[in-house]
């Protein structure tokens, strides 16, 4: 289990511990929701769910300006909701509705939104990586001042693709911020069954990228260690934050589970997030049980409001098929 | 002037006009390209647009996507399409895949250059030609140059697509000496060209392949055989129109493929007459490609697996018997 490296973060204000209670608990109402319809069949393919780490991108996602831009894996719901993308368009795309976010093209794993930035959920393990390098580099050549957010999972520590992209951002001094969401369990795959180095922020300094680790159950202490390493990539420089999570559901929706016990499950789910974050807010007099009535009341609505959207979404024409496989007018 | 100017001049006015135009890749700058082809671009640009990467061929692919989202217009050069494998996961599941699959939101405005083909004795890990494996993926167009004005032209037009486009340079093409270009510009990728018109049997071929082609053209005629050759150009997207319209005039094909022939672009060419043009045919399809070995070494062996002047020649007897 993590241990507990809580950086005594200042406390929010309510409004503030409103908003990061109502991100954390839409993702997990509306994924909550997601394995409902899976069951339902009106989700299908693969689905991967983020709870219990739900801190991590509503921590990380909280420092960012809206033009940065987020490069994810296939499980994505949470980081695409936290950047602001509507929960209709995702869950349209679930359903493989042309109103979805990626015309129904991509489903669960391959989310994607231009506006927001969300540049897609890769379900190439380490596959981003490069992607979010170049990305950066873009910004750096034309003298912009974004950040670029890589999101990956432990598993992908072990792809070439890691280290070829920290070593070419460190050489170039790009500014992006590889966040590696370390939930122990590369699928079925332990952690320690895997790195000889299990301790990744460690790798940082292989390639001199400066970098963290944080609990990640810990809201707080997640956004504030996000908020140093976002200043730290703004001024053009990579950085490495290791948000040490865990999930509390299956890999996929095809997963037995026979490669961890309930007991260990169980331990990680006293450290909910959500209830973590709640429950010291409220201690601190900044958010009330009637302030969580009141999310779980808006959430409730929009998880409808987007399941609706998603139902009486239509179907992209079959004559549509081969569009854009090559672009209609987009100007390089 | 040859062909490795022809390309690099193309780099060049491109660099001059548009700023968001860059190289990377594997000694294009202090080296001066592993084939020469960026020489003297380092000292024009300076290191911030001719960019000397690690060997990490994925990682440097990868990133060319990435910069081509962002805005810019990368040009990147893997030394060898032998090399590229270890980049085809990033050109095939992301380069090819991102448009389609955002529903249209992202495309990758990114050229590759890359050099393809044997011919040199570099053996079986630098000869290969994989250009027709490629070719197989929706979602990139390919490009074989076979002239200077294609060498300086496509890089102009890929860099004007809004999509991945792959540029295969033959290795054995960089010397080749042509005239000057005058005033050189884009060109279409889009079709194919008919090098050389004849009426009694078409070639079909691309890249080094040409030259041997029209070699063997112009023997032939002395035999009193008139040969058409069409230079194929662009891989992906195949110009069927052009193809068919040839067979249609000489009704006999042969297609010449320094690929290997099992699965290789060769078979979808001859698949597709088959399909668009099979009564025009006064003879089987015929093809001259690739030994299906891995490329060797000894200089007889790699002249015996590679198509060769004498082979096109002893191809088109067989298609042509009754001449004269
Ligand atoms: C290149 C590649 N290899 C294997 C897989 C199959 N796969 C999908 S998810 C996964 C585990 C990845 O674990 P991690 O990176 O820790 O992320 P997590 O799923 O825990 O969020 C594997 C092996 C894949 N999608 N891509």
């Amino acid at each position: 289990m993590a241990k507990n490296i809580r950086m005594n973060a200042p406390l929010p204000d309510h409004d503030r511990a409103r908003q990061l209670l109502h991100t954390m608990v839409l993702i997990r109402r509306f994924e909550e929701k997601c394995v409902e319809l899976y069951s339902a069949s009106k989700i299908r393919g693969f689905m991967h769910l983020y709870i219990g780490e739900e801190a991590v991108a509503t921590g990380v996602i909280e420092q960012l300006q809206p033009d940065d831009a987020i490069v994810a894996t296939y499980r994505e719901h949470g980081q695409a909701l936290a950047k602001g993308m509507s929960a209709g368009s995702i869950m349209a795309e679930m359903y493989g509705k042309v109103e979805g976010c990626a015309r129904g093209r991509g489903g669960s794993m391959h989310l994607f939104d231009a506006k927001t930035r969300f540049c897609g959920g890769n379900a190439i393990v380490g596959g981003g990586l490069p992607l979010a390098v170049g990305l950066a580099l873009a910004d750096k050549m034309q003298n912009r001042k974004r950040v670029t957010v890589c999101f990956f999972g432990e598993g992908a520590v072990a792809e070439g693709e890691f280290h070829e992209s920290m070593n070419l951002a460190a050489l170039w001094q790009l500014p992006v911020l590889f966040l590696c969401e370390n939930n122990l369990y590369a699928m079925g795959t332990a952690l320690r069954l895997t790195e000889s180095v299990t301790d990744i922020a460690k790798k940082g300094a292989a390639y001199n990228v400066e970098s963290a680790a944080v609990d990640g159950m810990d809201l707080l202490a997640v956004s504030e260690a996000a908020a140093k390493a976002v200043a730290h990539v703004r001024e053009c420089r990579p950085y490495l934050l290791e948000c040490r999570t865990y999930r509390f559901r299956a890999h996929s929706m095809f997963d037995a589970e026979l490669y961890r016990s309930k007991d260990e499950v169980t331990e990680w789910k006293k450290r909910d997030p959500i209830t973590l974050f709640f429950e010291a807010m409220k201690a601190a007099s900044v958010l009330s049980d009637a302030d969580f009535e009141a999310v779980e009341k808006e959430v409730a609505k929009e998880v409808d409001d987007a399941v609706a959207f998603a139902e009486a979404g239509t179907w992209e024409p079959v004559s549509d098929l081969t569009r854009f496989v090559y672009s209609e007018g987009q100007r390089p | 002037m040859t062909f490795r100017d022809a390309v690099r001049e193309g780099i060049r006015d491109a660099m001059r006009k548009d700023a968001r135009v860059f190289l990377m890749g594997e000694d294009v700058g202090h080296y001066g390209g592993c084939f020469a082809v960026s020489k003297g671009l380092l000292a024009e640009f300076g290191p911030g647009r001719i960019r000397d990467t690690p060997l990490m061929e994925s990682a440097f692919v990868g990133a060319g996507i990435g910069a081509a989202l962002g805005g810019m217009k990368p040009i990147v050069e893997i030394m060898t399409c032998n090399f590229s494998l270890l980049a085809l996961d990033q050109i095939m599941n992301t380069a090819a895949t991102l448009l389609h699959m955002s529903g249209g939101q992202f495309n990758v405005p990114l050229v590759i250059r890359m050099a393809t083909g044997g011919g040199k004795q570099l053996a079986a890990q630098h000869s290969h030609s994989l250009e027709g494996w490629y070719a197989h993926i929706p979602g990139i167009k390919v490009l074989t140059p076979a002239t200077l004005e294609d060498g300086y032209g496509m890089l102009t037009s890929a860099l004007n697509d809004p999509d991945p486009v792959l540029i295969f340079e033959n290795q054995t093409l960089y010397n080749m000496e042509g005239e000057a270009l005058v005033n050189p510009g884009a060109v279409d990728i889009a079709k194919a060209r008919v090098r050389r018109e004849g009426k009694d049997v078409s070639i079909f071929t691309y890249g080094a392949s040409l030259n041997k082609s029209l070699d063997a053209a112009a023997t032939l005629e002395k035999e009193g055989i008139s040969v058409e050759v069409v230079d194929l150009r662009v891989l992906r997207p195949l110009d069927d129109a052009t193809i068919m319209a040839s067979v249609a005039k000489t009704h006999r094909v042969l297609i010449v493929d320094e690929g290997w022939r099992s699965g290789g672009i060769s078979a979808e060419i001859s698949a597709r007459i088959m399909e668009q043009a099979f009564y025009e045919l006064d003879k089987p399809v015929t093809r001259v490609c690739s030994a299906e070995v891995p490329m060797p070494y000894a200089k007889h062996l790699e002249t015996a697996a590679l198509p060769q002047v004498e082979s096109i020649i002893a191809a088109i007897k067989q298609l042509v018997p009754d001449h004269g």
